[in-house]
């Protein structure tokens, strides 16, 4: 009979790792929280059955700290990952959970992230279905590092991707930006400043679903995370072979966002966000895909920010506040470190 | 390196002073401006308070703004 | 935002550049001094906007551009003595030395942090009373009132662990120098809105006396720039050369006492070479005597590495208006943001940095 982890004041020992009686603790524990009839099985492998177009993403999650305004690492990796295989229209179903665990990590914390993990995977209504742990020796890693692989199906007749994008679309930006990593400063014990700033991790797959049945004529969507908006539009414009054209004073972005970043000289274009998107529709459908996304709570702040255009392919454009305009590059160089 | 930004004045503790601007608030110095009050603008860069923005005239540069325009 | 969005209003805007457009009878070249400016300037669009006869041009007052390589150098062999923290603003990390970067040496395993205010340094330094914190000083008098203020904070409370390596320079001189070198025809100043905080309107005097050039001291918010335009021009097509403060809402003729006691207290004048334009007098600050126990230089005697210069990095010849950085061979070709070649591309003012990246 192996017995269950002992919580309060244990900490993960290099024993946890090494695969006998302190590991199947650990993984008991693991299955516990994620209540997966197929995890449960405890088998080598997931057996799951499909039928159709299939997604499948990965993402690693380092973030530092651990614990932020809004989540913590568990409810950034499961999200995390749902919103990639949302993002190509997919409806998120299967999640793998592996998570280094760095030696004297506190089994309270590591319940605690378990817990935020399962918490965000009902929320997305995904099931974790696999999952493993590994232990280092102090020093091997930061606290906890996670990695998540999803997989999801793809309706018939769905087709998004970076480089569909068409002259003439309109661009849809689904709330306020720069949320994420200014949250995450603020964690850091290092920026002395206090904020109400919450970071926006969120799954996108339900406001997703509710676009696609508006209209199957969405051509891209993205969320971008690591290196902002600007860097996601980028992408997009050169992977699509089109240029881009948006106005700044239709960004939405907090007045605390916007306060912090004029501190620190930051630029909330190429900050990350984890629970946006941003979504190109042909020009008759975005009144009716904009109200959509409204209408879902966390898409309340949607606005229409910008066109594809034929000129300057490749290249994205900025309307400044002032009336000017200027060119918006992709992130040259680090921003913000281990943002997510 | 020349950037700074307006802040609100919310307390002065001695040589240190909390400031607001749009809901986020930080400690700053404000040695540098002896004769800040609570309610009152300056101008923070790099953790210090540098100057104070008279009100009056931040509202006379926009009137001639508006003048001239 | 208070005091900044009444600042950027496009109508107003317009209407300034509609008047700017009306002074259409003579070219001018308008150097905006300070490197904030021209990231100001880029970022809003404000070029494009303005008419064929104005030219922009980008001058001295980045920082991090006109730290001379051995500076560079001395602070990359600062980073290897032992039990020593180094305290940086976060542009000095990917400045290119002749041999290496803060960023290379920090990846080797240098203790170097990234500060967003003096005052931590200050803090870093108390944490770490076995270990010596040493500030690289950087800026111009918006900021060396800041570090003064630090080092009388360090005196008074016995703090024998916090150096600083200072490479602050003046303003004034460096403009001045522009002008005696007579490279490029300058019509008009925009003068940096918070340095002149702390020097004041009196300080560019000089300037509009014995060279007859206008000076305008400007804020930083688009319309700021645009309405020092049309005063700028204003004055060219008055013949005029006058000091004014379009900025007066946080700029007095006499400046800011209090920081320019704190500079005197604790730093002297000194001649200081500038990347670009050479040694130019009385430009630099370096710690008098009675702080002279705060100097890592006197500390450590850092050594510089044999400085070579990029010989084809147009670097000088962009920070003193010569040439635009679409005139240098490497820009872009070689030197971009990310294998930046010299430091006008890697700070984030440096008017490479800005033509790339907003261009």
């Amino acid at each position: 009979m192996v017995e269950e982890l002992e919580s309060s004041g244990k900490k993960i020992l290099l024993a946890h790792g090494s695969g006998g009686r302190l590991t199947h603790q650990l993984i008991k524990s693991f299955v516990k929280k994620f209540r997966s009839p197929a995890l449960a099985k405890l088998d080598d492998s997931a057996v799951l059955k499909f039928k159709g177009k299939l997604a499948f993403t990965t993402d690693s999650y380092v973030v530092d700290p651990i614990y932020f305004p809004g989540g913590d690492i568990g409810k950034l990796a499961v999200n995390g990952t749902v919103n990639d295989l949302a993002m190509v229209g997919a409806v998120p179903l299967y999640l793998s959970a592996s998570a280094i665990i760095e030696e004297g990590f506190t089994v309270v914390e590591l319940e605690g992230i378990f817990d935020s993990m399962n918490k965000a995977a009902r929320t997305a209504e995904v099931e974790i279905v696999a999952g493993d742990t590994k232990v280092v020796e102090r020093g091997g890693a930061d606290k906890i590092f996670i990695n998540t692989s999803g997989i999801g199906l793809i309706d018939s007749g769905v087709d998004i991707s970076s480089k569909n994008a068409r002259i003439g679309d309109r661009i849809i930006l689904s709330g306020t930006i720069g949320d994420h990593g200014i949250a995450i400063l603020s964690a850091r014990e290092r920026f002395d400043f206090r904020t109400k700033v919450k970071s926006d991790s969120q799954p996108l797959n339900r406001i997703v679903q509710e676009m696609l049945k508006a209209s199957k004529k969405i051509h891209t969507l993205r969320d971008p995370t690591r290196g902002g908006l600007a860097t996601a539009l980028n992408e997009i414009a050169e992977q699509s072979g089109v240029g881009i054209e948006i106005e700044e004073e239709k960004i939405p972005v907090r007045e605390e966002v916007r306060a912090v970043c004029e501190m620190l000289g930051l630029d909330p274009l190429y900050i990350a966000n984890e629970g946006k998107l941003v979504a190109f529709v042909p020009e008759r459908d975005c009144k009716r895909i904009l109200n959509v996304i409204r209408s879902n709570r966390f898409g309340r702040n949607a606005q229409i920010i910008g066109t594809v255009v034929a000129r300057h392919r490749g290249r994205v454009l900025v309307k400044t506040s002032v009336g000017g305009q200027r060119v918006l590059d992709m992130l040259t160089g680090e921003q913000l470190p281990r943002i997510c | 390196m020349c950037l700074a930004i307006p802040a609100r004045v919310v307390r002065i503790m001695g040589n240190l002073a909390q400031v607001e601007m749009a809901g986020m608030n930080r400690e700053v110095d404000i040695r540098l401006v002896s004769d800040a009050r609570v309610g009152e603008f300056v101008l923070i860069h790099a953790g210090f308070a540098i100057e104070k923005i008279e009100k009056k005239e931040a509202e006379e540069t926009l009137r001639i703004l508006r003048e001239i325009a | 935002m208070r005091f900044i969005d009444e600042f950027r209003d496009r109508s107003i805007a317009r209407r300034i550049v509609e008047k700017i457009r009306m002074f259409d009878s003579f070219e001018v070249n308008l150097m905006e001094v300070c490197g904030t400016h021209t990231v100001a300037i880029f970022k809003q669009g404000i070029k494009g906007m303005l008419p064929e006869n104005i030219s922009l041009l980008s001058g001295p007052g980045c920082p991090v551009c006109v730290t001379s390589q051995e500076d560079i150098d001395k602070v990359i062999d600062l980073v290897k003595k032992r039990d020593v923290i180094i305290a940086t603003f976060g542009d000095m990390l990917r400045v290119p030395g002749t041999n290496s970067s803060l960023e290379e040496e920090r990846s080797k395993g240098a203790d170097i942090r990234v500060i967003y205010s003096p005052r931590e340094a200050l803090r870093i330094a108390g944490e770490n009373p076995s270990k010596r914190v040493i500030l690289l000083a950087i800026g111009f008098e918006t900021t060396s009132p800041l570090i003064a203020a630090c080092l009388q904070d360090a005196r008074k409370e016995r703090i024998q662990n916090f150096l600083i390596f200072s490479t602050h320079k003046l303003i004034p001189p460096a403009m001045e120098a522009l002008l005696k070198s007579k490279e490029v025809n300058i019509d008009g100043f925009i003068c940096p809105g918070h340095v002149s905080v702390t020097i004041g309107s009196n300080a560019y005097r000089f300037i509009a006396r014995e060279y007859k050039v206008p000076c305008v001291i400007t804020g930083f918010e688009p319309v700021d720039v645009l309405q020092s335009i049309f005063m700028l021009m204003k004055q060219i097509k008055e013949n005029r050369a006058e000091v004014e403060i379009q900025y007066f809402r946080a700029v007095r003729p006499e400046g800011n006492r209090i920081a320019q006691e704190l500079i005197s207290e604790v730093f002297e004048v000194t001649d200081v070479f500038w990347r670009g334009l050479g040694t130019i007098p009385k430009s630099g600050l370096r710690l008098n005597r009675r702080f002279s126990d705060f100097d890592a230089e006197r500390e450590f005697r850092p050594e510089a590495a044999e400085s070579k210069e990029n010989p084809d990095c147009s670097c000088g010849e962009v920070l003193r208006g010569v040439k635009k950085p679409t005139e240098c061979k490497l820009y872009k070709r070689i030197c971009t943001p990310e294998r930046p070649y010299g430091p006008c591309m890697v700070s984030s003012e440096g008017a490479c940095a800005a033509y790339y990246r907003y261009g």
